[in-house]
């Protein structure tokens, strides 16, 4: 069992600040790093993994430094994000270089295992070089876990994964949380991390944003307003009648010659903190008052909105 | 622990001698002996023009470019392309990993570079002066220097190929014939001093011969043992971007 402690970490590139004073614990059992492209994520993994020391504050992984200390990568596995490897050999050689550098006893034993634990058996004796996306993802992976390490660190593992992989990648991932490793790995998709992930700690713009498990993550985001575009033909009448009702919070007439809509005009910016009740609303009120809708938009949906929300809050 | 690592050097030699990068390594000791055939075909065994043919040619030319090819090759493109990151997750010192790579270069160097700077004295030369095996084993200890010298570079800089030609072409070939002092500072006049003393008397006369003393073996020395350590420090706090 093993514990990542990050501890006030901030890394900065120049002027250009990557991360920004985080501060978490990342123990046994799978964890998803999730935030937007950019946020950081990829800058704290290789700090986790030893490749990059902290502007200020410490990593520690069982209270050892991290940085400068090859040491630790005994105890860890890592799967990195980029795509290249030594193509020119076969899986199975890859996997038995990446034994004999961590020099175990038994190379080809453990290669066999790691090779078998991702079932990349049937494939091992072709080129690296071949392989399509997935299958380099499980053979990084095996090289991973070639020394059977407590910790295992992915840097955006999902990336470009066919839907049949990722759902094996994700069993794998939720066999390795259950035998007690600490598992951690990053993704900028939602349902991803949902699915596999016992702990979320979600970073944005370089900020630990929210930390917890995964409802807890999920209640914030749905608690917070949504916002929808909505045009009628008669928007002042519907701003009226829809602002009775307690799941909407606020109502704006908007001119629009915006993009996106046929005609120039007027429409109304309503933002709702219960969603689903607002949209079985919104209809029923229209009706009554017969009122004819045009157009109804969720106007702020995109995953960084909800994140800069998080933020914000 | 052993001061090298034998996957770290199978995995270097198969980079290093894959593929394409393998013919144009074979291409310049190829030039050097079909060069040194045609010469001694037109003129016979002439002293004079196997010395300058050894010396400009096979140490001043395919010597640092294979130097060059090898020593930035060893290690460069696993840098740039971020394959380095499989070795450097691994419990294994960061000078076992240097010293490992330019073992490899080096022996790259020495079949491919001083092996047929031997072959071509012989050819153009034969025994006399001991011509062959003075530039075999300068191009040797010219080599070496070359390797840890250019490995050094591709850890510290992307640019590592750029800045070595322009070290082995412009400061080696034309500031070091055109300016005495940067002599000096150079590895090829470092290297000549093991050839000016296996050729013996006639060296100067044959322009076989080095514009340093032996100061120049202590600072082939001194820049292949510095290089190496500090080639393995920078290894050891190289930043691994996931850009590229």
């Amino acid at each position: 069992m093993s514990t990542l402690v990050l501890d006030a970490v901030s890394r900065w590139f120049g002027n250009v600040v990557a991360v920004n004073d985080v501060t978490m614990t990342i123990g046994p059992g799978v964890t998803g790093l999730l935030g937007p492209n950019g946020a950081g994520k990829s800058t704290l993994i290789h700090m986790m993994a030893g490749f990059l020391p902290p502007s200020s504050g410490t990593v520690t992984l069982d209270g050892d430094v991290l940085w400068r200390n090859e040491q630790v990568y005994r105890r860890i596995g890592l799967v990195p994000e980029r795509e290249a490897m030594y193509d020119a050999m076969t899986g199975w050689q890859f996997v038995l270089a990446n034994a004999r550098l961590h020099r175990l006893t038994d190379p080809e034993a453990a290669a066999r295992r790691a090779v078998d634990t991702v079932q990349m058996a049937q494939a091992e004796s072709r080129d690296v070089g071949t392989y399509s996306k997935g299958m380099k993802q499980r053979i990084k992976m095996a090289t991973a876990l070639v020394h059977d390490p407590p910790v295992l660190l992915l840097d955006e593992p999902f990336n470009g994964m066919d839907p049949r992989q990722r759902l094996q990648l994700m069993d794998l991932l939720r066999e390795m949380g259950q035998q007690g490793r600490t598992v951690l790995f990053s993704s900028h998709i939602l349902e991803e991390v949902e699915q596999i992930a016992t702990d979320v700690q979600v970073v944005v713009s370089g900020r630990h944003a929210a930390s917890g498990d995964f409802r807890q993550i999920r209640q914030l985001m749905t608690e917070r307003p949504h916002q929808y575009t909505v045009r009628s033909d008669d928007d002042r009448a519907l701003a009226a009648a829809v602002m009775a009702d307690g799941s909407v919070t606020g109502v704006e007439l908007v001119a629009t010659t915006a993009v996106g809509s046929r005609q120039g005009g007027r429409a109304l910016h309503v933002e709702a903190t219960d969603r689903a009740s607002f949209v079985r609303l919104l209809p029923q009120v229209a009706q009554r008052h017969g009122i004819r809708l045009f157009e109804v938009t969720p106007a702020d949906e995109s995953l960084e909105s909800v994140f800069s929300y998080l933020v914000a809050r | 622990m052993s001061p090298v690592d034998a996957t770290v050097a199978r995995l270097t030699a198969g980079s290093l001698l894959g593929r394409r990068r393998a013919l144009l390594l074979l291409a310049l000791p190829a030039v050097l002996l079909v060069l040194a055939g045609v010469a001694r075909a037109l003129s016979g065994q002439d002293a004079e023009l196997s010395a300058f043919l050894l010396s400009s040619f096979a140490l001043g030319t395919v010597v640092p470019l294979l130097g060059l090819l090898a020593g930035t090759g060893a290690i460069g493109p696993e840098i740039d392309d971020g394959s380095i990151v499989y070795l450097l997750s691994k419990p294994l010192s960061r000078s076992v990993m240097v010293v490992t790579k330019l073992l490899v270069a080096v022996a790259v160097v020495l079949v491919l570079g001083a092996l047929p700077t031997l072959v071509a004295g012989l050819l153009l030369a034969g025994t006399s002066d001991g011509l062959a095996v003075g530039f075999a084993v300068g191009a040797a200890a010219a080599g070496t220097g070359y390797c840890a010298l250019f490995l050094l570079l591709a850890v510290v800089t992307r640019n590592a190929v750029v800045v070595g030609l322009m070290y082995a072409l412009i400061w080696e070939s034309l500031v070091g014939q055109l300016v005495p002092g940067a002599q000096a500072l150079s590895i090829r006049q470092w290297a000549l001093v093991l050839t000016e003393r296996i050729v013996g008397g006639r060296a100067e006369a044959l322009g076989a011969d080095s514009a340093v003393g032996s100061i120049g073996l202590v600072l082939l020395v001194a820049v292949v043992v510095g290089a190496t350590w500090y080639a393995g420090r920078r290894l050891r706090t190289l930043r691994l971007t996931s850009d590229a």
